[in-house]
């Protein structure tokens, strides 16, 4: 009784919160943007050290489009950079996620490898990638070869760890199950454990494309003369900070959309999971 | 031949961590016979879900053998079909694929999977709900897809480890009558677990009673009411006081002895 008269009210609040849907996303950058701007133009730094959004934005629509050559040299050319950067992630995302979701099945699955394969690996895992550059420099040379190795080596290990995980957390009743139904080893791998382990190396899968792109500019600044984190570096040399937070925010426009993309392949993937987790509710 | 044959089964667990071992069932002796409907009964800890696990091959006695169709049991096989105590599916496959996942393993095509899983689902009444996940139905509804999964494999001996224990009163009663339905239906040698001696004498035409720590059989009652049961009936009741007392018995000697 007091429950009807209690949500009648509700109902033109929640029709408001309709009509703004897919605002809220929103709110967040506008006020952002909006207090850098006026931070910017209030003279307190000067242009140069500070540039305000509109600049940068200027200086991005130049880069991609090229309409009045501001950004000089790379006027028109953000494509074929933020395809170089792409082409380098995806690289090296794809290697690390083959061999991390390998390993990490081996490792998680059988003690052998864990005895033989895990120490080696957990050794490797706490240098930091960019200390391999001179290395990476030596045995690749100076090419899309040392940023592919470098984006590998940010993007394996989080897919590694997480592989290793989702299988060790495996429920080993559905392991029973599966034997008691006559799966054979390879079966078992395939057709129990690794779907079972699959949310577990997705939430790999989507730190390890945010550490490649990462290390795609780190790769870029030293090792490669293309790509949005070459762009970046090249332009802080000529004190273009305009361009430098430009470069900023395709990498991070970039790396948000590979996210996603990964999102949408989990939530088809996974789409059998969200009836029993928060991410499945309603609203 | 008796479909299932134990001999002399010992198992001792080994506690590492406290460093003694457990002697969980001592010395087990019976045989089940085809189209049995064999119920254990015991309290929690005495052994029975460990004896079921040694039957399905899950895990292997200390000592004694275990022999199915005059087979020794040494590891897991679908000619013993599992009804676990929760109902252990496949989360990411629907309930049709859930049941039809041992044809899906040997290689049988889709459409003659689907074919013969629709049969399975009609027999535990999932019609409607074949495409559903198991995360989309009630536990009530998920166990019946693991029953039709382990009737699927058309095994010669079903274990069943206390598999309505987690349902509710009425849904449990439901799932007893059909259970009994399809063994009457099919003919398959059923070994049942159960702590409720209720449920032991609805379900069993022979009742196993178990002691509590070490596991020993304390007597096999062969139970013979026809069915459906009337769990009011004189014959019931006589049957339920004989098995109580055995029970009794054990609590009395086992607080005698401590």
């Amino acid at each position: 009784m007091t429950s009807v008269t209690d949500t009648a009210p509700a109902r033109p609040a929640f029709r408001l919160t309709r009509a703004f849907q897919g605002l809220e996303r929103l709110v967040v950058p506008v006020v952002l943007i909006a207090g850098w701007e006026a931070f910017a133009r209030s003279g307190m730094l000067p242009p140069a050290l500070l540039p305000a959004p509109s600049a940068v934005l200027h200086a991005l629509g130049d880069w991609v489009f090229g309409f009045d050559e501001t950004t000089q040299t790379y006027s028109g050319h953000w494509l074929r950079d933020a395809l170089a950067s792409a082409l380098r992630v995806f690289g090296g995302f794809a290697l690390a996620s083959l061999l991390g979701i390998l390993a990490g099945v081996a490792i998680g699955w059988s003690r052998l490898f864990e005895k033989t394969l895990e120490p080696t690996l957990q050794m490797l895992r706490p240098i930091p990638p960019v200390s391999w550059i001179p290395l990476a420099i030596i045995w690749f040379g100076i090419a899309d070869k040392p940023a592919i190795f470098l984006v590998f080596l940010g993007a394996f290990f989080p897919v590694l760890m997480n592989s290793i995980h989702g299988v060790k957390t495996v429920d080993h009743n559905l392991v029973r199950a599966g034997a008691m139904m006559g799966a054979n080893g390879r079966q078992m791998l395939t057709d129990i454990v690794l779907p079972a382990a699959l949310p577990s190396i997705f939430a790999g899968l989507r730190i390890a494309v945010g550490s490649a792109w990462m290390l795609t500019v780190t790769a870029e600044m030293v090792a490669v003369k293309s790509g949005l984190g070459y762009v970046l570096w090249d332009s802080y040399y000529f004190l273009r900070y305009d361009i430098v937070l430009a470069a900023m925010i395709s990498i991070g426009l970039l790396g948000y959309l590979s996210d996603l993309g990964l999102k949408a392949i989990m939530a088809r993937t996974l789409r059998w999971q969200q009836a029993t987790t928060v991410q499945g509710r309603a609203g | 031949m008796a479909a299932i044959e134990l001999r002399n089964i010992v198992k001792v667990f080994s506690d590492k961590r406290r460093g003694r071992d457990l002697l969980t069932l001592d010395n087990i002796n019976l045989d089940i016979e085809a189209n049995d409907f064999v119920c254990l009964l015991g309290p929690s800890g005495c052994g029975k879900s460990t004896l079921l696990n040694i039957i399905a091959g899950f895990e292997q006695a200390t000592s004694g053998r275990t022999l199915v169709d005059g087979k020794q049991v040494e590891r897991p096989g679908s000619d013993r079909g599992v009804v676990f105590q929760q109902p252990t599916l496949m989360p990411w496959l629907t309930a049709i694929d859930n049941i039809a996942f041992h044809l899906k393993l040997k290689g049988v095509a889709k459409a003659e999977r689907y074919d013969r899983a629709m049969e399975s689902i009609d027999l535990v009444g999932l019609r409607g709900f074949e495409h559903h996940h198991p995360s989309e139905m009630s536990g009530g509804m998920n166990q019946r897809v693991g029953i039709a999964r382990a009737l699927l494999m058309n095994p010669s001996v079903i274990l069943m480890d206390e598999p309505f224990a987690a349902l509710d009163a009425q849904t449990k009663l439901e799932m007893q009558e059909e259970l009994v339905a399809i063994w009457q239906k099919r003919r398959s040698t059923i070994v049942f677990v159960t702590h409720s001696v209720d449920e032991a004498l609805v379900l069993g035409n022979k009742i196993v009673v178990m002691t509590k720590r070490p596991g020993r059989i304390r007597e096999a009652v062969n139970f013979d009411l026809p069915r459906p049961r009337d769990i009011t009936s004189p014959e019931f009741n006589d049957a339920k006081r004989h098995i109580l007392s055995l029970i009794r018995e054990e609590s009395t000697r086992l607080a005698q002895a401590s």
